[in-house]
């Protein structure tokens, strides 16, 4: 009975991982192992890169009771827009960048401002908000796309060319750069769960099962060393992955590990008691959405950079991407509830449907098809689980 | 003697945890008007939903023969099928929608993919007559008032053609006078042949309008009394009500030592937030010393948690008028809990699921909510000590889990009010406001919950304690205020204060001498 009780939550917990591991290996053996070559994995980051930055905003956002921000593709186009037309007529990388994240956080301000102290639905605010930006990114564009050359600007945001961290410490086929830094990394990662393991123990705080975490500390550890090892017999480590590991610390740490990410949670859990409880919880609606914005300025930057241009059509359905990684990574539709290490799970998975099936050559109109039944059978698993509970 | 129109039959019905109703019986003559009485949470609402089948048949053992026939109804619309209607205490109408809409709503008449108006329209205007409103059934229901929306239920009742009608306290948020008028109709339709069960806390309605009178206590029904001259002495209730045996499910109160004043509130008044004209709480002024236990008596609905939630931080009502003194100086509390936290008040809800609790969090995550601050620097919580305290408190509380993760939607109730007074705790008040701290969990568990209120008491906070049962407000208190209709109607030394005259203070105020 109690075994079974384990068991049972254990998969509850790691359901979107197995599902994961399951997806990996069936793309392996459709695609005869294609889907592990270095290259692909590769571009797995560099193509989705825009999933896990927004993802991460559109967390917080779901996190405050399912609420989502639709505008964010808008706002990644908007923010492209102004940036890739200011760096054409000449405008450094730094200021245009500046403006870019301003501009991005302005937006999630006001949006927010409508959604926390007027009482907006957010469905409705940010509906406005992805006509407004789409149409204003037309009016920035003047209907044309705009190329950016700007060499700072592409190299430091992952774009043309150049769009790998060059390797310093080698100079063969073998990018060393790459493996060292996965190798510190991976040290790094060990040496935290130690000591913290060490110092909750001398506190005497109850662990739990000490060789579950440590099998799992292991298992990442191996797979942090794998994928450096892959990405440097390519051609190292991709730009934009520096930008989505900062994004993902940052945030992983602010929901874990900060007073205002314990509110996100708190006000999706209960937003009454959360009030009562002395916190001023239209501030953390505005909080996310403004984030949210912030966030979408990132995700502007890292698009244009890219693909080296601004162009009217960019962002179009990168809020349903990224709003679709966080169910599918765990987060409940219903508010409170969500990790990013679930939106890490989420948004690569996603990814690698959408990759693997490219390579069996399967048409974009039914990959979309396949998107959808995952993000279903993702959401249905949630509601189960709560209607289980009742 | 008239004919049985309705027999409950050794009604049991249990939750998880709790017994709500105990071999109950009940019998109802045709064309009476039967009143149920019974302190809050006797069991009275839960007989009626089994009656009415919102507990459907399964769900409880026991027979209802109706009619001369056994019963089994699944759903609301089995039961308003053989013309059982219930009006319940909260007004199920749409504001939004006109009366007539609301008469039907779920009932329409013509056909389901085509609504028949001016038939729904014209029946609504009769039944509205017969409960004598003179408004047109097109009139939107949030443009009347809350007497004449008490009356659309009943002829919403009569629309569904109700040979038995419960009312369940339709007086509750009525005046004086829409009371009588109400009352006034139930003795019409009784000459008309309806049968009438009354549930209410109002004594002297009872008296007034029943012909039988059925007290229930604890689950059970106790005795039914015969009023057939309308003269029975409300005494003679009260005795049936509260008539139990008072021994050691209190922790003696000894040793109290009582110091200065600490909060004082005085003419405090406070508006209903959605119809500002009506009063919920009126010129109450009361005070807590220090190592103090106080106890604010009143029944469901006198206006009790409105006052308190008003004084923390004005979370409830608007236009709150009054002084507010913390230790004898002048507080003017900003609109929001955060400064009522500041300024050392914790209240600690009647509703710990709906305005306490996390349920989707952890016990941590709920006992550190209100006090994080003390936990983190800089806004990063030391999650090792949130740990260690909300350890320390599961200790200290007896909070029965295995461990500080478990998620708090998972405990037992008595648990679950442990977390949400460990919480508040944690916010270390000086002053703390428990509002109905032991509804709905079970004796062992009011029991420790009385003993920690007695060593906060013991460590000089001021405990107010709000309470609507009354043997717990006398086993509590050091000093008692009486809530009724809006007013602190009284107040008294726990030493001298009994059950008996503690009703009758409340009786006498609701009959405005």
């Amino acid at each position: 009975m109690m075994k079974e009780g384990i068991n049972v939550s254990f998969l509850k917990k790691n359901m979107m991982v197995i599902a994961l591991v399951i997806v990996v290996i069936f793309f392996s053996i459709s695609t005869g192992g294609k889907i592990l070559y270095a290259q692909n994995i590769n571009n797995l980051i560099s193509q989705n890169g825009y999933v896990f930055v927004l993802a991460a905003g559109m967390l917080l956002c779901i996190l405050t009771g399912g609420n989502i921000d639709l505008a964010v593709g808008s706002v990644v186009c908007f923010t492209g827009a102004i940036g890739g037309v200011m760096m054409s007529r000449g405008y450094s990388a730094g200021i245009s960048v500046a403006v870019m994240l301003l501009v991005g956080l302005a937006i999630g301000m006001f949006q927010g401002y409508w959604i926390a102290w007027i009482s907006v639905p957010p469905f409705i605010a940010t509906l406005a908000g992805m006509y407004a930006f789409r149409g204003l990114s037309n009016v920035v564009l003047n209907g044309y796309a705009v190329g950016i050359n700007n060499e700072t600007f592409l190299r430091i945001f992952g774009g043309g060319a150049d769009c790998y961290i060059p390797d310093y410490l080698g100079s063969g086929s073998f990018n060393l750069t790459c493996m060292v830094v996965g190798m510190i990394c991976t040290a790094l990662f060990v040496l935290m769960t130690l000591l913290g393991w060490v110092k909750r123990n001398k506190r005497g705080i109850d662990q739990g099962n000490a060789s579950l975490m440590w099998a799992r500390t292991l298992i990442i550890a191996a797979l942090i060393l794998w994928i450096s090892f892959e990405l440097a017999s390519y051609k190292g480590i991709p730009t934009v992955l520096l930008w989505i590991a900062l994004v993902l610390l940052v945030y992983g740490y602010i929901t874990s590990y900060t007073a205002i990410g314990r509110y996100f949670y708190a006000v999706g859990g209960n937003e009454k008691a959360t009030r009562l409880s002395g916190i001023n919880t239209k501030l953390v609606y505005f909080i996310a959405y403004a984030n949210m914005g912030f966030l979408a300025g990132l995700a502007g930057i890292l698009t244009v950079a890219r693909a080296s241009s601004s162009q009217p059509t960019y962002g179009q359905g990168y809020e349903m991407d990224a709003i679709a990684a966080c169910f599918i990574g765990g987060a409940s539709a219903y508010g409170g509830v969500g990790k990013i290490t679930g939106v890490i799970i989420g948004a690569t998975l996603m990814g690698i449907i959408n990759q693997g099936m490219s390579i069996m050559g399967i048409s974009a109109n039914y990959q979309r098809a396949v998107k959808g039944i995952v993000l279903l059978a993702a959401v249905l698993v949630d509601v189960m689980f709560k209607k289980e509970k009742a | 003697m008239a004919k049985i129109l309705l027999e409950m039959k050794n009604i049991t019905k249990e939750f998880p945890g709790v017994k709500a109703l105990d071999n109950v019986n009940l019998q109802v003559e045709e064309g009476e008007i039967h009143a149920l009485v019974g302190e809050n949470g006797a069991g009275k609402s839960t007989l009626m939903n089994v009656l009415s089948g919102i507990y459907p048949h399964g769900t409880y053992t026991g027979d209802i023969v109706y009619d001369g026939k056994v019963c089994n109804f699944h759903t609301i619309k089995d039961s308003e099928a053989k013309g059982i209607v219930i009006i319940h205490q909260e007004l199920a109408l749409v504001p939004e929608m006109s009366i007539g809409e609301n008469m039907y709503l779920g009932n329409e008449r013509g056909f389901k993919a085509r609504i028949d108006w001016d038939t729904t329209y014209s029946e609504a205007d009769r039944y509205l007559k017969m409960v004598g409103l003179t408004e047109s059934s097109k009139v939107l229901v949030k443009e009347i008032g809350t007497g004449k929306q008490q009356l659309v239920e009943i002829a919403k009742a009569l629309a569904k053609k109700a040979r038995l009608l419960i009312l369940d306290e339709p007086t509750s948020s009525l005046n004086e006078e829409d009371s009588r008028a109400l009352l006034d109709l139930m003795l019409g339709f009784k000459k008309q042949g309806m049968t009438m069960i009354i549930i209410t806390h109002k004594l002297n309605e009872v008296s007034y309008v029943a012909d039988k009178i059925t007290v229930v206590r604890d689950g059970s029904t106790i005795e039914t009394i015969d009023n057939a001259n309308h003269d029975i002495d409300e005494d003679r209730i009260i005795r049936g009500m509260v008539g139990r045996e008072i021994t050691n499910r209190f922790p003696k109160r000894e040793g109290v030592k009582v110091g200065d004043i600490n909060m004082e509130v005085e003419h405090w008044t406070v508006h209903h937030p959605l119809y500002p004209e009506r009063v919920v709480v009126n010129d109450a002024s009361l005070y807590v010393r220090k190592g103090e236990v106080v106890g604010i008596y009143g029944l469901m609905g006198a206006g009790r948690t409105e006052l308190a939630m008003s004084i923390f931080g004005q979370s409830y009502g608007l236009l709150t008028q009054g002084t507010l003194k913390i230790d004898g100086k002048d507080v003017r509390l900003k609109k929001s809990p955060m400064d009522a936290i500041r300024h050392k008040i914790a209240y600690v809800t009647e509703d710990r699921k709906g305005n306490g609790l996390i349920l989707s969090q952890s016990i941590k995550v709920n006992t550190s909510l209100a006090n994080l601050n003390a936990l983190s620097t800089a806004s990063v919580i030391d999650k090792d000590k949130e740990y260690q305290v909300s350890e320390e408190y599961r200790g200290k509380l007896k909070i029965k889990t295995p461990s500080v993760e478990q998620l708090v939607g998972n405990l037992s109730g008595g648990n679950q009010q442990k977390v949400l007074l460990a919480k508040w705790m944690f916010a270390e008040p000086d002053i703390l406001i428990l509002d109905e701290p032991t509804r709905g969990i079970d004796v062992g568990a009011k029991y420790e919950i009385y003993c920690i209120i007695n060593d906060l008491a013991a460590a000089g906070k001021s405990v107010i304690v709000i309470s609507s049962e009354l043997p717990e407000v006398l086993g509590m208190s050091d000093r008692i205020y009486i809530m009724n209709a809006s007013r602190i109607v009284g107040e008294m030394k726990a030493s001298e204060a009994t059950q008996e005259n503690i009703m009758a203070q409340i009786l006498r105020s609701g009959r405005g001498d």
